[in-house]
């Protein structure tokens, strides 16, 4: 009896620990508890941080007592690019690749949109359409190269995406410079036909910045999922991931694999670029530092363990942290424990594989107990 | 010419620091562990070695606070490469995702601690940095010299040198006959974590008078990429660093070179990136890196 009872809940929590899922909220936990302690170790009140991030996920305001949905528009729209950023990373890890470049696919895709909003045609709705596409498809672009370099030359992809980020971000800059009315931080503003506003969202969320951007990620997410578990396409990429070699012999094109699939890694973060240019600034920006949406991404990713649901999820947990940044920096608290909390996550997921070891070990006590029995 | 002798001491104080750390991320790939967290680690390392020059100069010690700095800002970059030690070497965990990890967290912590120190999101200035001596050259030159060399010695003079690219090339050759293959690679990453925080705390007292999130702006990934055009030795990485540090600094003197002068600076920052990127693709199909380098070591397995 005493047996069969330690055998049951030996199993409930073997099934447990074996769920991606528990391990990414057990990894998210580790990382809000590791921060907060340091937060109090610096003797600042650690209730704060929560009202800040309480504020930032429903909008209540725990000091004063008042709503405002304007916060929860927000996170909402900070979610977005590190939801598709997300996708950038997590499409290449199904293919066994590692994707650093959603930075540089990032910029990319920023600059093109910012070029193409004030440089393009000016007609409603196809001005923003076409800079998003352009958008997308330097993305692709961008991290096409890098599976082809990878499938051709063998180039490793996490060396040759670093050097396209740096890349990309001067070349940005370059390119931002040589905009209409560009200064060394920004250019004149779009005109009003290449922002993606929704005047729909905006009065859902008391006028915060939340566009048609976040339509297009919905979108992407679906696409993402179809593509991912309906296509064949998915399916050989998949099949690349698990066994290079098992995938060629069973006749999948391992070289176009990999390149299609950072095309389509690069067209995410490409995505993200031109909806945070046109949906958040309305100005082009010449920037000289990373927005870190693309490093994020990595991150949003791991928790979410690369499938749609699970990455969007974590998109918008990251999207919270930061709206919740300025909110604790009224709050004494600094607005950098949130990335210490990011860096946690992913040091910790790193630690994941401890897990495996764990239930090796098990395994073989179990075994040793079981001969030791007959 | 006159302009480019003039340039030396300039350009050796830019390549000194990545050489430094380059030569560290060199080591811990030798043992067998990829470490892309060199990054952060220079900035930990750089905002320690700020941090405890300002305070110790504000108490009213003098030169000895320069030297005190370093030390204190390497020993930290080495204790936040434990983490990447034990992951990667006791926990075989993805070494690309632990030190993304590292990285990610470098940004937080480096911030977070001028905050708390400070009251702002950089360190307060000090009085004064590193000097430089007769010839006008930074004491940085001299340590990175003697890091390139320590490490030809240490790698080819020495049976410990063959012990450890024995570990990056066959651990469990190098297991059977008795080498301590975990042991080898801790020395390997707490090498790289020390050496990179030398040389964050290099390019704080020499480059800057503060640490703020943009002191180290992309030369930890700049090493990275010396470490793999370098191909894994200590002679080619270090004329790597030199041509990329060579790169960066030329657009310092773009005003006396006319034909320079008209591209823009941002130019001369591709540089490192692209030259590295070309090289890979030329050099492809000769795999120099070390052969078990990024792969866990696991005792019986294969």
């Amino acid at each position: 009896m005493k047996n069969r009872l330690s055998g049951k809940t030996l199993s409930v929590s073997r099934r447990l620990m074996d769920s991606q899922g528990f391990t990414s909220l057990m990894v998210v936990l580790l990382g809000f508890l590791v921060g907060t302690i340091l937060v109090a170790l610096v003797g600042r009140n650690p209730l704060n941080l929560y009202k800040a991030i309480l504020q930032a996920l429903t909008g209540y305001n725990v000091d004063n007592g008042r709503m405002n949905v304007r916060y929860i528009g927000e996170t909402l729209n900070y979610s977005v690019p590190f939801i598709l950023c997300g996708f950038s990373l997590a499409f290449a890890a199904r293919t066994g690749l590692f994707n650093i470049g959603g930075e540089g696919q990032y910029i990319m895709g920023m600059t093109v949109a910012q070029v193409i909003a004030l440089l393009g045609p000016q007609v409603p709705f196809l001005h923003a359409a076409l800079a998003i596409v352009c958008a997308t498809l330097i993305g692709a672009l961008w991290g096409g190269v890098v599976g082809l370099l990878k499938a051709r030359y063998e180039v490793s992809e996490v060396v040759s995406t670093i050097m396209l980020n740096y890349i990309a971000l001067y070349l940005s800059r370059i390119i931002c410079l040589q905009l209409p009315g560009a200064t060394t931080f920004r250019t004149a503003n779009f005109p009003t036909t290449a922002v993606i506003d929704n005047s729909f969202l905006q009065r859902l969320t008391n006028n915060s910045l939340l566009n048609s951007g976040f339509f297009l990620m919905i979108i992407a997410v679906v696409l993402y999922w179809f593509i991912m578990e309906k296509t064949s396409l998915g399916f050989g990429l998949r099949a690349t991931g698990f066994n290079k070699e098992a995938a060629r012999n069973s006749g999948i094109p391992v070289v176009k694999s990999i390149a299609l699939s950072m095309a389509f890694a690069g067209a995410f973060a490409g995505l993200a670029g031109g909806i945070v240019a046109l949906g958040s600034f309305k100005y082009g920006r010449v920037i000289s530092g990373m927005d870190n949406y693309g490093f994020n991404g990595i991150a949003v990713a791991l928790v979410g363990n690369n499938t749609a649901i699970g990455t969007m999820l974590a998109g918008f947990l990251f999207g919270m942290l930061k709206n919740a940044q300025a909110l604790m920096q009224g709050k004494q608290i600094p607005k950098e424990i949130t990335f210490i909390i990011q860096g946690l996550i992913v040091v910790f997921i790193s630690l994941r594989s401890a897990l495996d070891l764990y239930r090796q070990w098990n395994d073989k006590k179990r075994l040793q107990k079981e001969v030791l029995a007959k | 010419m006159n302009l480019f002798f003039n340039a030396i001491p300039s350009i050796l104080m830019i390549v000194s620091p990545i050489l430094i750390v380059a030569i560290g991320g060199m080591i811990c790939e030798r043992s067998g562990v990829v470490n892309i967290a060199l990054e952060g680690l220079m900035g930990l390392g750089a905002c320690a070695t700020a941090s405890a020059h300002v305070l110790m100069e504000t108490a009213g010690m003098g030169a000895p606070s320069i030297w005190l700095a370093l030390l204190i800002g390497s020993l930290v970059g080495m204790l936040f490469s434990v983490i990447h030690a034990f992951a990667s070497i006791n926990l075989k965990a993805n070494q690309t995702i632990s030190g993304t990890g590292i990285n990610l967290l470098a940004d937080g912590v480096t911030i977070f601690a001028a905050q708390v120190l400070f009251s702002a999101d950089r360190t307060r200035g000090f009085r004064m940095g590193m000097q430089t001596d007769a010839l006008g050259i930074y004491p940085t030159v001299y340590i990175a010299i003697g890091v390139v060399i320590l490490s030809w010695f240490v790698l080819y003079r020495l049976p410990f040198g063959m012990h450890l690219r024995a570990c990056g090339e066959h651990p469990s050759a190098a297991d059977s006959v008795g080498i301590n293959v975990k042991g080898i690679r801790y020395f390997g990453v707490l090498t790289s974590g020390f050496l990179a925080g030398l040389a964050g705390g290099c390019i704080v007292l020499t480059q800057t008078i503060q640490y703020t999130s943009n002191t180290i702006n992309g030369r930890g990934f700049i090493a990275l990429a010396a470490v793999s055009f370098g191909r894994w030795r200590p002679a080619g990485v270090a004329a790597a660093a030199l041509l990329f540090g060579v790169a960066q600094a030329l657009y310092l003197f773009t005003g006396g070179i006319p034909a320079l002068k008209a591209l823009p600076s941002e130019v001369f920052n591709i540089m490192p990136y692209l030259i590295t990127l070309i090289a890979l693709v030329v050099f492809s199909g000769k795999n120099y890196a070390p052969l078990a380098s990024g792969q866990p070591y696991e005792k019986g397995a294969s």
